[in-house]
C-alpha cells in the first residue's frame, strides 16, 4: 500500500495503479481524453496532467504510477493553467461546430471547455481543414476536423478487434485519423469507437440527427441479443427508444458490445409487435381484447384433460416469465408437459471477444426449469408456448390439429400456425432476470411503458391462473 | 535554409596554420574523430587498416566489458547528439540481470538543421564508426548493431554499407571477430526522411515498423528498447570517440578539453561565415577564438547578430554572448544555451531575426509526429504567428502570445520536441524583441525594400 496526499488530502491506495485510477479512488475527478482503463496508455492528450511536489512540469496522471509519500494536486495554479492551455491547442484547429454535431451535450470537449476553460480563444489564424463527412463503415461516418487524435479508435482496433483499420496520416496539426486504403471499418464492433471517441469524429449511422442527446433520458438494462449479455444503457424518449450503448461491467462485457447488440433495439420497436391479442377464426386472425382472449382460454382449458395441456417456456423470456408459468402448471395444472425452446444456435455469431453462438438472453435459467425438447411422441392437444416456435418445432406441436397459445411480443400473422396469440412485453417494459452464458444472474428494471395491450408474461399467467377452476 | 548551399563540400581544416591554441594550459592540438579526415581514401579498408583502423581491438579483447564501461566512464566523454548525457552512466543503466539481447543503436539520423558533422564522419572515415561500435557493443554485450540513418543520407549509408562489407572480409565483423569468442552482426536502417525519428524512441519505433513516435519514458530503452529488449542507443560522433579511449587510456582522453566538458567535438558551422564546414576543436576553444581563426570571420567581414551554438533547438545567442562563450558544455550553460549537436549557425547583422525564427518555426511545424497535443497545434499557432509578423500584420499582443504558447509548450509532452521550438521561440523574442516590435510599427519587414 502507499500512502498519498492529493489536493492535501491523506489517501492509502494499492501500489503499482496510477494516479488517475488513485484519484478517481479518493473521488476526484481527473478529466481525460485519450486514456480508457480498457485500453493501452497512449499519454497524447495531456489534459490528465497533475502537479507533483518536488517536480518542475505537470506529469501526465494516466501513465505515472503512485509512491509512497507522493503529494499531489490536481488543481493548483499550474495545472489550472495547463488545462486551460491544453483546451485552447485543441480547439484552435477545431470546427467549433457544435450547433450540428451530434455529439453536442455529451462531448468530452465541449464539457471540458465548460468545467476548466471558459477563456476566450486567441487564436486568429487560419484553421486547417480535414476531411468530412466520411463513410467509412457500415455504421460509421467519420470527420477529421472534429478529431482531436487521442487515438482511442486506433488503439481499440488493434488492441480489442484486432483487425487494425485505422491509423494516423500525416504529422503536426495536419495530422488526421485515417483508414487504410481499400478498407472499411466494418468490424463486429466498430459501434463501439463512436462511444469511445471523446468527440463528435465518429458518429454512428444509425443514430446521426436523430435526437439532440439532452432530451434523451438514460436508463441501464442488459442486451438481450445473444447468451453473453452485454450491460447497456438504453437512451429513450417520448417512450421511444434511439440507442443502446455498452455499460462497463468488467465481468461481463469490459465497456463493450457488439454491432448486433448495439442495433438490436429496433427488432423491439412497436412496428414489428403485434398490439392485441389476436384470435384466430376461419383461419384469419381478430383483434381482440384481454377478457376474450382469457375466457377463451378458459373455455379451452376445461375442455381439455390437464395430462393434454403442454406449455413451452422459453430462453427469450425472463426468468421471472418462465417461472410464473412454470408455478402455475406445476401446481394448478399438475401437468408434467413442460419444454424449452429458443432461438436456433448460430456458431458463426461467435467470437473471442464477446458474442456467443447461444442467441438467447436467457438460456441458463430456463433449462433450471426443464430439459425436454419439444417431442412429437406426445399427445398433446392444447399448447401454450411462451416465445417463438422453430419451424420444426411448429410441425411437431402442430400434427395433431392441436390448439396453440402463443404468448410473444412478435408475431407475423402470415404465419399461421397460432390459434391465439397474446401480446408480450419486451424485456426493457418490464422488471426482470437474465442468466448469462457464464451463469451470472443480472436483473433489470422497467423502462418504458408497454404499447398498447402488451402484458408481461408474468401478468399473462397470473390471469389466466386467476380464472382457472380450482 | 541555414546551409543549404554550403554544404556539399564542407572544407576540411588543414593541419597547418589552424587549430593551434591555448586553452589552459592542456593540449594544443588534437584531432580525435577528424584524424584521418584530410587522409585520401580513408573510407577504404586498405587505407583505413595503413591509418590504424582496429588498432583497439586486440587491447579491447583483453579487457573485461566491465572495465570497457569504467574506462568510458571515466574518460568523461558525454553524448555527442545533443543532450550531453555521459556515455558510460547510459551503459550502465542496462539491467545487471537480463535473459534478453542487448541491442546496439547507432543514431545516424543527423537531422538538426545546421549539423552536419556525423556526415562527414561517415563519409570520410567508416571505420572508425565501425571500430568504435565493435568496442560499444562488446561493452554491453550487444551481437547486434542497428545503424539508422536519415532518409536523406543514401550515399552516406552506401558509403557505410561498403565499408561493412570489406570490414566482413576482413574479419571484423561476424562470429568470432578477431580469433576472439566475439559475435556481432551490423543491420543498417534508413529513415523516410522524419526529423522526430532522431529522438531515440521514434527511432526504434522506426526500427520495429511502427510510425516514429516517441515512446512515453520510463521506461528508458537502456531497461526496454528495441523489441522490448535493453538498447543503447548513441550518437555516431560518440561511438567515434571510443577507438581512441581504448587506445590511449580514459585519462589521456580526460586530459583534453575542459574540467566538464572532456575530449573534442565537432563543429559543424554554417551561415554567414566565410568558411563553413566540419571543424574539430578541444573542448573549451572560445568562439571569438573559433569563427576568427578556422572559419575566417563572416562573409564580407560583417558584424555578427547572432549566433545558434548547437543546432537550431537551443537557445540563440546574441553575438556579445557568444563571443564572450568557449565550446563547451559549461560554457554554453552559462548563457543558458546548449552546445548540443554542435550544428553552429552564425547570423550576420543583414539578418532579420524574425524571418530566421519563421523558418525555425516552419520547420518545426512540418516535424512535430503529432502525437501530444501542445506540439501538434502549437507548432503551426507559431508558425503562422511568426509569418504574420514578418509579413507586418502582426500585433504587439502577438509578441507576448509567442512567449506564452512557447511556455505552455514546454516540458508539456512526451519527448523534448516541443521544448525545441519553445527555446528559440522565447529566445528570439525576448533577445531580438526590438526587431519584433519594429514590424508590427513599421507593418513590413524592416530588412526588405
Amino acid at each position: 500500500m502507499a500512502k498519498i496526499i492529493i489536493n492535501g488530502k491523506i489517501i492509502v491506495v494499492k501500489n503499482g495503479i496510477t494516479i488517475l485510477e488513485a484519484a478517481k479512488e479518493a473521488g476526484i475527478e481527473i478529466p481525460h481524453f485519450c486514456y480508457h482503463p480498457c485500453l493501452s496508455i497512449s499519454g497524447n492528450c495531456r489534459i490528465c496532467a497533475v502537479e507533483i511536489k518536488g517536480r518542475q512540469e505537470p506529469v501526465i496522471s494516466c501513465k505515472e504510477i503512485v509512491s509512497d509519500g507522493m503529494n499531489i494536486s490536481t488543481d493548483s495554479e499550474l495545472i489550472q493553467k495547463h488545462r486551460q492551455s491544453v483546451l485552447e491547442f485543441i480547439l484552435i484547429n477545431h470546427p467549433l461546430d457544435c450547433p450540428v454535431c451530434d455529439k453536442a451535450g455529451e462531448c468530452k470537449l465541449q464539457n471540458y471547455y465548460f468545467d476548466y476553460s471558459l477563456k476566450q480563444s486567441r487564436f486568429k489564424e487560419q484553421k486547417v481543414n480535414k476531411p468530412k463527412m466520411l463513410k467509412v463503415g457500415q455504421h460509421i461516418i467519420m470527420d477529421a476536423e472534429r478529431c482531436i487524435e487521442c487515438s482511442r479508435c486506433i488503439r481499440f482496433c488493434k488492441e480489442i478487434t484486432k483487425t487494425n483499420e485505422l491509423s494516423f496520416e500525416e504529422r503536426s496539426d495536419r495530422t488526421r485519423i485515417s483508414i487504410f486504403p481499400g478498407n472499411e471499418l466494418n468490424n463486429q464492433y466498430s459501434l463501439c469507437t463512436v462511444d469511445l471517441c471523446p468527440v463528435g469524429a465518429l458518429t454512428s449511422i444509425d443514430f446521426r440527427f436523430k435526437k439532440r442527446v439532452w432530451f434523451l433520458k438514460t436508463d441501464s438494462s442488459i442486451c438481450n441479443g445473444c447468451a453473453t449479455g452485454c450491460n447497456i444503457y438504453v437512451d429513450h424518449h417520448d417512450n421511444i427508444i434511439y440507442r443502446w450503448r455498452p455499460r462497463e461491467n468488467n465481468a461481463v462485457n469490459k465497456t463493450w458490445m457488439c454491432d448486433y447488440g448495439s442495433l438490436f433495439y429496433k427488432n423491439l420497436n412497436p412496428d414489428k409487435r403485434i398490439l392485441s391479442p389476436l384470435l384466430k377464426s376461419d383461419n384469419t386472425f381478430f383483434k381482440t381484447n384481454w377478457d376474450d382472449a382469457f375466457s377463451k382460454i378458459n373455455i379451452i382449458l376445461k375442455s381439455v384433460d390437464p395430462k393434454n395441456i403442454g406449455l413451452v417456456l422459453s430462453a427469450q423470456a425472463t426468468k421471472e416469465e418462465n417461472e410464473a408459468f412454470y408455478k402455475f402448471f406445476h401446481e394448478q395444472i399438475k401437468s408434467n408437459n413442460i419444454f424449452i425452446t429458443g432461438k436456433k444456435n448460430d456458431p458463426n455469431f461467435k467470437d473471442d471477444i464477446l458474442r456467443d453462438s447461444d442467441m438467447n438472453p436467457n438460456t441458463n435459467s430456463v433449462i433450471k426449469l426443464s430439459d425436454k425438447k419439444i417431442d412429437t411422441s406426445s399427445d398433446i392437444s392444447v399448447w401454450f408456448v411462451l416465445g417463438e416456435l422453430l419451424q420444426e418445432e411448429i410441425t411437431a406441436v402442430k400434427k395433431s390439429g392441436s390448439t396453440i397459445i402463443l404468448i410473444t411480443p412478435f408475431y407475423d400473422i402470415n404465419n399461421n400456425y397460432a390459434d391465439i396469440v397474446l401480446p408480450q412485453t419486451t424485456h426493457l417494459e418490464q422488471d426482470g432476470t437474465f442468466i448469462n452464458k457464464n451463469g451470472i444472474e443480472q436483473s433489470f428494471n422497467q423502462i418504458i411503458t408497454p404499447p398498447h395491450n402488451s402484458l408481461s408474461g408474468v401478468k399473462i399467467a397470473e390471469m389466466i391462473r386467476g380464472r382457472f377452476p380450482t | 535554409m541555414f546551409c543549404g548551399g554550403y554544404i556539399i563540400s564542407p572544407p576540411l581544416p588543414s593541419t597547418q596554420g589552424r587549430g593551434n591554441y591555448d586553452v589552459e594550459g592542456v593540449i594544443n592540438m588534437q584531432k580525435i574523430v577528424s584524424k584521418n579526415f584530410s587522409i585520401k581514401d580513408c573510407h577504404l579498408i586498405k587505407v583505413a587498416l595503413q591509418n590504424n583502423a582496429y588498432r583497439s581491438l586486440d587491447k579491447l579483447f583483453s579487457m573485461d566489458p566491465q572495465k570497457v564501461i569504467e574506462e568510458v566512464k571515466n574518460s568523461g566523454l558525454r553524448g555527442r547528439g545533443g543532450a550531453g548525457f555521459p556515455t558510460g552512466k547510459k551503459w550502465e543503466f542496462l539491467p545487471k540481470e537480463n535473459k534478453k539481447p542487448v541491442y546496439l543503436v547507432i543514431n545516424a539520423d543527423e537531422s538538426e538543421p545546421g549539423t552536419f558533422k556525423d556526415r562527414s564522419i561517415i563519409e570520410k572515415d567508416p571505420h572508425l564508426i565501425i571500430e568504435g561500435a565493435i568496442i560499444a557493443a562488446y561493452a554491453i554485450g550487444a551481437h547486434k548493431a542497428y545503424v539508422y540513418f536519415r532518409g536523406e543520407y543514401v550515399r552516406q549509408m552506401e558509403n557505410l554499407l561498403s565499408a561493412l562489407n570489406e570490414a566482413r572480409t576482413e574479419g571484423f565483423i561476424g562470429n568470432n571477430i578477431k580469433k576472439s569468442d566475439f559475435d556481432l552482426t551490423f543491420h543498417i536502417y534508413r529513415g523516410a526522411g522524419a526529423y522526430i525519428c532522431g529522438e531515440e524512441t521514434a527511432l526504434l519505433n522506426s526500427v520495429e515498423g511502427f510510425k516514429g513516435y516517441p515512446r512515453i519514458k520510463p521506461p528508458f530503452p537502456a531497461v526496454s528498447g528495441l523489441f522490448d529488449s535493453p538498447t543503447i542507443v548513441n550518437n555516431v560522433e560518440t561511438i567515434a570517440n571510443l577507438p581512441f579511449i581504448i587506445n590511449n587510456g580514459a585519462d589521456a582522453f580526460a586530459r583534453i578539453g575542459t574540467k566538464i566538458s572532456k575530449g573534442t567535438k565537432l563543429i559543424s558551422v554554417c551561415g554567414h561565415v566565410a568558411k563553413p564546414g566540419v571543424y574539430e576543436v578541444i573542448m573549451g576553444m572560445p568562439v571569438a577564438k573559433f569563427l576568427a581563426e578556422l572559419t575566417d570571420g563572416t562573409i564580407q567581414e560583417r558584424a555578427i547578430k547572432a549566433v545558434v551554438p548547437g543546432g537550431t533547438s537551443v537557445p540563440v545567442l546574441t553575438a556579445a554572448e557568444a563571443l564572450r562563450s568557449s565550446i563547451s558544455y559549461e560554457s554554453f550553460e552559462e548563457t543558458q544555451s546548449m552546445l548540443g549537436s554542435g550544428g553552429m549557425i552564425v547570423i550576420d547583422s543583414n539578418t532579420c531575426m524574425v524571418q530566421v525564427l519563421a523558418d525555425i518555426a516552419k520547420f518545426y511545424h512540418h516535424e512535430s509526429c503529432g502525437q501530444c497535443v501542445p506540439c501538434r497545434e502549437g507548432t503551426g499557432w507559431i508558425k503562422k504567428i511568426c509569418d504574420r509578423i514578418e509579413q507586418g500584420k502582426g500585433s504587439e499582443d502577438d509578441i507576448d502570445l509567442l512567449i506564452d504558447l512557447a511556455k505552455n509548450l514546454k516540458g508539456k509532452t512526451i519527448c523534448v520536441f516541443a521544448d525545441a521550438l519553445a527555446a528559440p521561440v522565447i529566445s528570439f523574442v525576448i533577445k531580438f524583441k526590438d526587431e519584433f516590435k519594429k514590424h508590427v510599427a513599421l507593418g513590413r519587414c524592416p530588412f526588405k525594400n
